[in-house]
């Protein structure tokens, strides 16, 4: 009996100790490693799909709550208006997740640029998914709500040769942003109204100023 | 246990040394050693998580009952792999990226985990840590010298710059998972020969 309760004290003060440590760490390494991402992952997509953009769009950012979940916009802006939306989506690919930086005109609902930002596909095969801009380059201009197929599936989409997996879950993760997109649109076009007054705003400020 | 602190660090460069002489932890060795950065980044991660939870383990070997031993050593051996995952992600993101699941992994490495069973739950703190310190410096020699051969081979860069000229046809083989066990194999049978001697 008594071991029993030693057994059951030890494990328990060790979990406990092991969780609150984890708990401050992540707490305390937060902020960077959202910065570290921002910088590394997201940055670069985000900025070839708003290329030409005269702010920079990972600093002007938001987050709607959809859900459970809330998501990122970074917000393009072009001869200071707002124009173009690049947000998060993923698919399941061949070895997991592959996540996904869409680029959206609210205007027009079209895409503007695709680019895939993390992903554990296959170096070489589905890896290209990443590496090919012309596999990515064929959905600019679609329209943004559309259920994206590959191919082989009777859809639209041209697939990697050899990663069809993978160009399958470019595809979904391509219809679940649209899916997105439709449902958050009108908190999105609030949001980006907010924005360019407070930017608007922030300007007449420097002037003031 | 007649052996000094200096004998326990040194034996895990040569005598133990884990991937060759133990022939442990293969998963990660061969995952990640395309090139020579990624190997000594993984070696220096598993080496903090050895050197403390070897300390750890072996600090609290007497309080730890044995019927619930291993649960509790996964409980170390895990929340310091974690620590690692987070320290990488805030510090060193692009190493993170490139390791990506072979840090999580970590946990599961037989290195760890048999070090913890094997030597500290049974040694004394300073031992346990020179054991630990010592069979970690030898996983990221070997993870290193893996990872350097490859990246020559496989991509005709060392540390990310090119050393031959635009002619070279980079050996892909030797980036894929079958050409870093021919590799491994290789190294293996050199040190089996010079251990011979």
């Amino acid at each position: 009996m008594r071991e029993l309760i030693k057994m059951v004290v030890v494990l328990t003060v060790l979990s406990a100790f092991s969780g609150g440590l984890l708990a401050s760490l992540r707490d305390s390494t937060k902020d960077r490693i959202e910065y570290q991402q921002l910088k590394f992952v997201k940055g670069p997509a985000i900025l070839k799909i708003l290329e030409g953009a005269t702010n920079n769009p990972i600093v002007d950012r938001f987050k709607i709550q959809d859900g459970d979940v809330e998501r990122s916009f970074f917000v393009g802006k072009f001869d200071g208006k707002t124009d173009e939306v690049a947000f998060e989506s993923s698919g399941k690919g061949f070895g997991g997740d592959i996540g996904l930086m869409v680029g959206v005109d609210p205007n027009t609902d079209k895409i503007v640029g695709v680019a895939v930002t993390t992903h554990s596909e296959t170096p070489g095969v589905g890896s290209r998914a990443k590496s090919d801009p012309d596999f990515v380059a064929q959905f600019s201009g679609k329209p943004m709500i559309e259920t994206f197929k590959v191919k082989a599936d009777g859809g639209q989409v041209d697939a990697l040769s050899g990663a069809t997996v993978t160009s399958r879950g470019v595809s979904g993760g391509l219809t679940d942003a649209g899916l997105i997109y439709k449902r958050l649109k009108p908190k999105l076009v609030e949001k980006l109204k907010d924005f360019s007054k407070k930017a608007v705003k922030t300007k007449q400020g420097e002037k003031n100023g | 246990m007649a052996k000094s602190i200096t004998q326990e660090f040194v034996k895990g460069l040569w005598e133990e040394i884990p991937p060759f002489r133990l022939v442990l932890g293969l998963c990660p060795t061969l995952a990640v050693t395309k090139t020579i950065q990624d190997g000594i980044g993984m070696g220096v991660a598993t080496t903090f998580v050895l050197v403390c939870s070897n300390v750890l383990v072996s600090a609290l070997r007497n309080i730890i009952p044995s019927k619930v031993r291993i649960a509790a050593f996964i409980i170390i051996i895990a929340t310091f792999v974690t620590v690692v995952e987070l320290l990488m992600q805030a510090f060193t993101y692009p190493l993170f990226l490139s390791l990506g699941i072979f840090i999580p992994l970590i946990v599961v490495n037989c290195i760890v985990l048999g070090r913890a069973e094997a030597f500290a739950s049974k040694n004394a703190i300073g031992h346990s840590l020179a054991d630990g310190f010592g069979i970690g410096v030898g996983f990221t020699l070997a993870l290193g010298a893996l990872g350097a051969v490859r990246e020559v081979f496989g991509s005709g860069t060392f540390w990310g710059a090119p050393i031959f000229g635009p002619s070279f046809e980079p050996f892909s083989f030797m980036i894929e998972a079958p050409g870093a066990f021919v590799c491994l194999g290789l190294m293996l049978c050199i040190m089996n020969l010079m251990g011979k001697k």
